[in-house]
């Protein structure tokens, strides 16, 4: 009874043909199974691959129409469905909870803990502010601005980078060159418009002068630097739509931007270096306060404002420059 | 104050739902231009000035000048013999004669 | 649903504008659009965050005539933040219609979905 079986006998058994089914072996004896023995002729011939190709290339084509494939179009109505239904009941949820956060102008709240207490008390003696959020931004967070400023920095490169078209032929390199064909956008330059040089003679001294005052009253009355370096940068805007890139260039050319950027960024790590350094030694920064309520007074804040104007306007600017040009 | 802040926000809120209704990329545009403006005065009704100044000046200014020249890029601005038609930018555009009357 | 919903109006239009904005992302098919979309997420989430600072009753935070005391201003904290935020999100929309130039140069097309299918059949 447990006499182990030769390899004939145990070839001939159900066990042993179900473990090679399982294993996944073909059967290619036609006599154990019901085949039909035409299929075992194989079909390789050479002239035929091209054609083979091309059905595979077809075949590929259509799984990706929509319209031939009913997998894709079930995919695409259950997507829109699923959508609505998710954007809805994650907008119940966050009424929901919005229902039991603290009231809106209540003064208990936990956000009015000692810290703004500690900036509006302490803010213009320590500072010199008027202006206490210019004061908090610039002052007690100016490592935040400082970032915020790197930020913008690496914003225009990258748009350098994408948009920027190449007129040097004779080097490889990963930008557009003036033969693709959407480059040579430099056709469409402004057209010497008499009502817009009209009003832009008029409007791009006053712009220019309003932003440079909202830079310099940062600290003593709304604006700071952000607001008025997109002043600034919206004059410039005007000017070169009014007057042509020719004009332009003669003041504001890549070199322009490449030190003004460098120059306020590093200025900006200096002093805030300096003030660092002096904190964290307890030591006295030397650098008067004066008197709050006059344009020099709060000790560093007036450079800053001006380093993040210069860097904020020259964004603006070149983000513009870019997407009409592609060159400066 | 209240009412005008609640008449405010009803209007941002026509205006966000509109953007997404409109077939036409200028109208969206525009719209957005004003969502800007909007909120704008909004910050001004909850007390932040320099807020209000730095979105009037980098949201309906910056931004939206950026939009545009975007849509002028992508040729869905077609300016042809003194009509102005938009394109929806879902089809392909063709307009090459619009591209040559300016050329 | 708790007893505030009434009084935190704002916060409740911020959501509202930022399931539409998120709506918008989802289900556009133009690039354009989505983009649009993203912009306003982002101003529904800077007015959530300054209404937080706003106490009723109490003025702008800029000394006037010396009055330092913590019961006349409101609290300037998340002003700041938002400050920083709103130029942050232009040069993230700046960059964003820079890649949509890119894309529309190479595929003429700003329909997302052709463009992935496209992408699909290339084989990447």
């Amino acid at each position: 009874m447990s006499r182990r079986k030769t390899d004939e006998e145990y070839s001939k058994t159900r066990a042993y043909r179900f473990f090679k089914w399982l294993k996944g072996e073909k059967d290619y004896t036609p006599s154990e199974t019901k085949m039909d023995m035409s299929l075992l002729i194989p079909i390789a011939d050479a002239s035929t691959t091209v054609e083979r190709m091309q059905d595979k290339q077809i075949a590929k084509e259509r799984a990706y129409d929509e319209h031939s494939n009913r997998l894709l179009k079930f995919f695409n109505r259950m997507y829109r469905i699923v959508a609505v239904m998710f954007c809805i009941i994650f907008g119940a949820l966050l009424i929901y909870n919005v229902s039991y956060l603290p009231k809106v102008g209540a003064v208990d709240r936990p956000t009015n803990n000692e810290v703004p207490a500690r900036y509006i008390e302490k803010g213009i003696e320590e500072t010199g502010a008027v202006n206490i959020v210019t004061g908090m931004i610039l002052d007690y967070r100016a490592f935040d601005t400082f970032g915020e400023s790197n930020v913008l920095f690496v914003a225009t490169i990258t748009v350098l980078i994408l948009l920027r078209i190449n007129k040097d032929r004779s080097r490889l390199s990963p930008v557009l060159s003036e033969d693709d064909p959407g480059a040579g956008d430099s056709i469409y330059e402004p057209k010497d418009d008499l009502i817009l040089q009209t009003v832009a003679k008029f409007l791009v001294p006053i712009i220019m002068v309003f932003g440079i005052y909202v830079i310099l009253n940062g600290h003593l009355s709304p604006g700071g630097g952000f607001s008025g370096g997109a002043v600034i940068g919206a004059g410039l805007i005007l000017y070169v739509n009014a007057f042509g890139f020719e004009k332009t260039e003669e003041f504001f050319t890549e070199k322009t931007y490449k030190w003004i950027s460098f120059g306020a960024l590093t200025t900006y790590c200096l002093c805030k270096a300096y003030s660092f350094f002096c904190g964290a030694n307890h030591l006295d920064s030397h650098i008067p306060l004066g008197t709050p309520g006059a344009i020099l007074s709060s000790g560093l804040i007036l450079i800053l404002n001006i380093c993040v104007g210069m860097v904020v306007a020259c964004t603006m600017y070149t983000f513009y420059v870019m997407f009409r040009k592609g060159d400066f | 104050m209240t009412i005008l802040q609640i008449i405010l926000l009803i209007f941002l809120l026509v205006c966000a739902v509109s953007v997404s209704i409109t077939r036409d990329l200028l109208n969206a545009i525009l719209i957005y231009m004003s969502f800007s403006l909007i909120m704008s005065i909004i910050w001004v009704t909850l007390e932040s000035p320099d807020l209000a100044i730095t979105e009037a000046a980098v949201g309906a200014g910056v931004t939206s000048v950026l939009f545009f020249v975007t849509l002028k890029k992508i040729h869905a601005i077609n300016i042809e013999k003194g009509t102005r038609e938009l394109k929806d930018a879902d089809i392909n555009t063709e307009e090459e004669d619009g591209l040559d009357e300016q050329a | 649903m708790g007893s505030n919903l009434s009084v935190n109006y704002t916060e409740v239009i911020a959501m509202i504008l930022f399931v539409t904005g998120f709506a918008n992302l989802l289900l556009q098919k133009n690039l354009i659009k989505k983009i649009i979309g993203f912009n306003i997420m982002d101003s529904s989430i800077y007015l959530f965050l300054a209404v937080k600072g706003y106490i009723t009753g109490r003025t702008v935070p800029i000394v006037v005539d010396n009055v330092t005391s913590v019961e006349a201003y409101i609290n300037p904290i998340p002003a700041g933040l938002v400050l920083t935020g709103i130029v942050v999100s232009v040069s993230v929309s700046a960059l964003m219609l820079s890649l949509t130039i890119r894309l529309y140069r190479r595929y003429q097309t700003l329909n997302l979905d052709e463009i992935s299918t496209r992408l699909k059949r290339e084989g990447m």
